[in-house]
């Protein structure tokens, strides 16, 4: 049905253009100079009338149409058999007469049942007749409005540009709205959580048991919500892949733009960057596969015993892949410093290697601060590698060799294969990714902040 | 700036040829050349960490590229299969008949059940869809190739061994410290170890020499050597029998009980053969029995065992078996995610930066768009996932694991490349070219419209590619939404539920068949594969039609 009224306002619009067009080419009486905007422009005038206002309603009316349906048929069944009912359990009768009305029948539903679903059938098929005829008629409408606007004078060019800004416009508006959506779904979901966990439990509490029942009868552990070992495992985990990479990439930096020779130069970049274009989850099967086994091996030979996901192989493979981060941004800030700077400390007879270390870093350093601080915020928000590499039990440790876990784990395993949003389980997962949001977003912006006063201070 | 430099006072001069002098300048380069090593080393570990990565992927995925098959000669005569509905048939007995005619001499329920299990359990479908694609040969005997259970597989493909050692490094050192003590000889071709037995009376009672816990006066004889160790990991070593060696020795003297008496016991058969100088090995437990092995190894020998290429893994979807699970699903589900993800993403994208480049009024509002795209390049993938989670699915009720709420959540993570991208392109357009269009009369959209952004789309199309190519190894937004499910068909249209590469290589390396290691490395590969081919169309793109002004 959907995609049958998409290609009746396909041809509409088709239609409106040739129409327009034709329109145009008429009332210039043979001579196309005389006309204020080319033809075309007469077309796609008409056609952006007869299109876009059809278009949005059908999406509007699509996304209404599902929760409208429902609100109407929880009105319609009786009043017996929804008493004492919590809204869980309606929404589980409202998915059994839909999976009745698709036509799978399990057991004996009752005639009341029975009724719904037929009901509901009527009242979709109903909703999308008249979509059909709502969006036809007011695509015709815009058809009948604009074509009887077309003359020698009327400045199509310009209502068709002013269209289009409209269109670029609100298209440029979805970052804005992304922005908003992932602040305000993030905040009422974690409001929900704060309504049934108290916040300096979650922010100060020492015990993170997330898995308690849902289900009636299920058998789990009490449920805690303090947040702090997830915190710490997070800051452990990200503080070992800086340890990696922060040398890793400064050096190599230093070394590429210092002392290497072009052809190295150009060679050795793209390798490195190739780096930060692997998948994460590659990075993760890594991890498990290769780099875990031999920390535990290498373990086992001096004596100690390494957990097979302990921190340590999670953060040092996340510092491989944020090595080019680092080092591309300390490229890009050892290059920006003033070559008068470089040569007055050659012509004072120093090394190169003096020339690196007092004068090329120092002046560098809050380009290098800031690319540290991006590096930090993606490895705080990381997800694949320690998903798969990291523990999954809360660990208030500092030692590297033990597993810990992390903001993200816990967002994954929380929500994989749960949609109910009614407990703190999964609402849970909303308020470590409010933290998440919060905390890299401020670090994006701090390290924004100072390259961009650094790029100023030498430009 | 260099507090190596040394001040230049009044009435001192600096020796420059000095020992001193020469000796700190020697210092000063070694300091220089200590740096440039140090760098030289960041980078060889860097691409010595790039190529481990890739070298263990390509060193366990690569078997994976082929599949142990074994020739089987089925008799399509059975009654129950009829030429005008071949698909009906009871295919489970057929191929497991054909194949029992192999080993026409096993015989009892456990044998025969193990032979069925070294064919795939999937042989019966493969056999069956081959007779429903050609349901002429209904009546006559074929020949197919199919493939052989997942231990078969990695035993054929040697990634397992048949039999591994019986004793562990550990087990051997602690008989080896036995030998040290010189107490293990051999007896008539029997390794026995002699034990400092007490003959407890408590434990064997001088009336009763039959009934007493012999078995327990040798294991405290062992324990005098072991007295660092837990029982469990000594006791082993005793033969089931041990304890009647020190039973006969005490009936033959029944006089012992209650004093101490050295008694030779003997040792059990893997450490029997080790003390005879070779390695002890059993059957490997992935495997039912050992006569699985030779049963294995005698189709081998009568070459019936082949290995070619594996186009199951392009052409199946998943499986729970890994011998017959392939990645047709994930490239058809990645590839409806990555059109939703282009459609939408490419037209917004360059809508957006058109407009942000060349029409916005510099203004608070438009800063604020361009704070808010940088800042969304930065978001954490989950974050976006969240955002899928809570706002398609909850709340406008979008079906879960479908490529439509994929490509939309990854279209909101690859917009701000797209639209820096496109704003870079746009940049590098010269004035001149607009001045001259706008010099003609063309209006400011005819301008961006017919010049300027023909001119810029080798590059917008470069940054476009790069984009979805992060897109299409993105993970963590998808199995929030949950494209992670288990699909055993491949998805037929963008509102189907469907997984998608990376999250398909996710669940893959999460299951614990020893055949998804090998097939989760094989999926990255493949992964990979397709992301040089779209970055390799990026970079020709951007030699080829990029031009400089």
């Amino acid at each position: 049905m959907i995609s049958i009224v998409f290609s009746v306002l396909l041809i509409l619009v088709v239609l409106g253009y040739f129409f327009g067009r034709q329109r145009a080419l008429s009332s210039s009486g043979g001579t196309i100079g005389s006309l204020h905007s080319r033809p075309p422009y007469h077309g796609m005038y008409v056609a952006s009338w007869v299109g876009i206002p059809s278009i949005l309603l059908v999406l509007v009316w699509l996304t209404l149409q599902g929760p409208i349906i429902d609100m109407i048929l929880v009105k319609s069944l009786s009043a017996t058999k929804l008493q004492g009912l919590s809204q869980s359990q309606i929404d589980i009768i409202i998915s059994q007469i839909k999976s009745l009305a698709a036509g799978n029948v399990f057991g004996e539903p009752d005639a009341e049942a029975r009724e719904a679903a037929e009901n509901y059938l009527r009242w979709q098929s109903i909703a999308q007749w008249a979509m059909f005829a709502a969006a036809v008629a007011i695509a015709l409408a815009g058809m009948a409005l604009t074509s009887g606007r077309i003359s020698q004078l009327f400045r199509a060019r310009h209502g068709v540009e002013n269209v289009l800004n409209l269109v670029m416009i609100a298209c440029s508006m979805i970052a804005i709205l992304t922005t908003l959506g992932i602040i305000l779904s993030l905040l009422i979901e974690a409001m929900r959580f704060f309504d049934r966990v108290s916040i300096t439990e979650f922010f100060f509490g020492l015990n993170w048991e997330p898995q308690i029942p849902i289900r009636e009868g299920q058998v789990t552990a009490g449920g805690a919500f303090g947040a702090i070992p997830v915190f710490t495992g997070t800051l452990l985990i990200a503080a070992l892949a800086l340890l990696v990479a922060v040398p890793t990439g400064l050096l190599s930096a230093i070394y590429l733009t210092e002392y290497a020779n072009p052809r190295f130069r150009s060679i050795i970049k793209p390798i490195l960057e190739i780096l930060a274009g692997i998948p994460t989850v590659v990075y993760g099967f890594f991890a498990v596969l290769t780099v875990a086994p031999a920390m535990r091996d290498f373990g086992a030979y001096l004596g100690m015993d390494i957990a097979p996901n302990s921190a340590i192989a999670a953060g040092a493979v996340m510092g491989i892949m944020i090595i080019p981060f680092i080092s591309s941004f300390s490229d890009d800030a050892i290059n920006a410093v003033p070559n008068s700077m470089r040569e007055g400390s050659y012509g004072l007879g120093a090394t190169k290697g003096e020339t690196i270390t007092k004068v090329l870093l120092p002046a560098a350093l809050p380009g290098i601060m800031g690319g540290i601080l991006l590096a930090t915020s993606r490895a705080i928000g990381e997800t694949m590698i320690v998903v798969m590499a990291a523990g999954l039990i809360a660990n208030l440790t500092a030692n590297p060799f033990e597993a810990v876990t992390t903001v993200t784990v816990q967002i994954v395993t929380l929500l994989i294969g749960d949609t109910a949003f009614d407990n703190p389980k999964t609402l849970a997962a909303f308020a470590l990714g409010l933290v998440l949001f919060v905390v890299t977003l401020c670090l994006n912006v701090l390290a924004l902040r100072i390259v961009q006063k650094y790029r100023e201070k030498y430009e | 700036m260099s507090d190596t430099a040394i001040k230049p006072t009044q009435g001192h001069r600096i020796e420059w040829g000095s020992e001193q002098q020469l000796k700190n300048v020697k210092r000063r380069y070694a300091a220089d050349r200590r740096l440039q090593l140090f760098g030289l080393g960041a980078i060889s570990l860097a691409v010595l960490l790039l190529g481990i990565l890739v070298f263990s992927l390509v060193q366990t995925g690569y078997k994976s590229f082929v599949q142990t098959k074994v020739l089987v000669e089925i008799p399509l005569d059975h009654p129950s299969i009829k030429r005008d509905e071949p698909g009906k048939g009871s295919y489970r007995v057929i191929v497991r008949n054909a194949f029992r005619s192999n080993f026409p001499e096993v015989s009892g329920r456990r044998d025969l059940r193990n032979v069925d299990r070294i064919l795939s359990s999937q042989a019966r479908f493969i056999v069956r869809d081959y007779v429903v694609a050609n349901p002429e040969l209904v009546g006559q005997t074929i020949k197919i190739a199919l493939p052989l259970s997942d231990p078969f597989d990695q035993l054929h493909k040697k990634v397992i061994p048949s039999q591994i050692a019986a004793l562990s490094q550990r087990e051997k050192q602690l008989f080896k410290s036995l030998q040290d003590r010189n107490v293990v000889s051999i007896e008539n071709d029997v390794t026995v170890v002699q034990i400092d037995a007490f003959i407890d009376p408590e434990k064997v009672a001088a009336q009763d020499l039959d009934a007493g816990d012999y078995e327990g006066v040798v294991k405290e004889g062992l324990r005098s050597y072991f007295l660092n160790y837990q029982p469990s990991s000594y006791e082993p070593i005793l033969a089931d029998n041990a304890a009647d060696a020190v039973k006969n020795f005490v009936q033959q003297n029944p006089g012992v009980v209650g004093q101490t008496v050295q008694v030779k016991v003997p040792v059990s058969e893997h450490y029997d053969v080790l003390n005879k100088g070779s390695e002890p090995f059993v059957t490997n437990p992935r495997f039912d029995s050992a006569k699985q092995i030779e049963q294995y190894k005698a189709l081998n020998e009568k070459n019936l065992i082949s290995t070619p290429f594996n186009w199951e893994l392009f052409f199946n979807s998943d499986s729970r078996f890994p011998e017959q699970a392939g990645l047709a699903g994930a490239i058809v589900g990645s590839f409806y995610t990555l059109l939703v993800c282009f459609l939408i993403s490419f037209p917004v994208g360059i809508s957006a930066a058109v407009y942000l480049e060349e029409f916005a009024p510099k203004n608070r509002y438009t800063d604020l768009i361009e704070v808010n795209i940088n800042n969304l390049a930065a978001v954490p993938s989950v974050v976006f996932g969240l955002l899928g989670l809570a706002v398609f699915l909850g709340f406008f009720g979008m079906p879960r694991s479908a490529p439509l709420v994929g490509g939309m959540v990854l279209s909101l993570m690859t917009l701000p490349t797209i639209i820096i991208a496109t704003r870079a392109a746009l940049k590098a357009v010269p004035p001149s070219v607009r001045e001259a269009a706008l010099g003609v009369g063309a209006s400011r959209h005819q301008v961006v419209i017919h010049h300027v952004l023909p001119l810029a789309m080798p590059g917008i199309l470069t940054g476009t590619i790069i984009g979805l190519a992060q897109a299409l190894g993105e993970t963590a937004p998808l199995l929030l939404i949950g494209m992670n499910a288990f699909i055993t068909a491949a998805p037929g249209g963008i509102l189907e539920p469907a997984t998608a590469l990376p999250t398909q290589i996710f669940s893959w390396a999460d299951s614990p068949e020893r055949g998804f290691v090998s097939r989760t490395s094989a999926a990255i590969l493949v992964l990979l594969g397709f992301l040089v081919i779209m970055n390799a169309i990026a970079i020709f793109m951007r030699q080829r039609f990029e031009r400089s002004w």
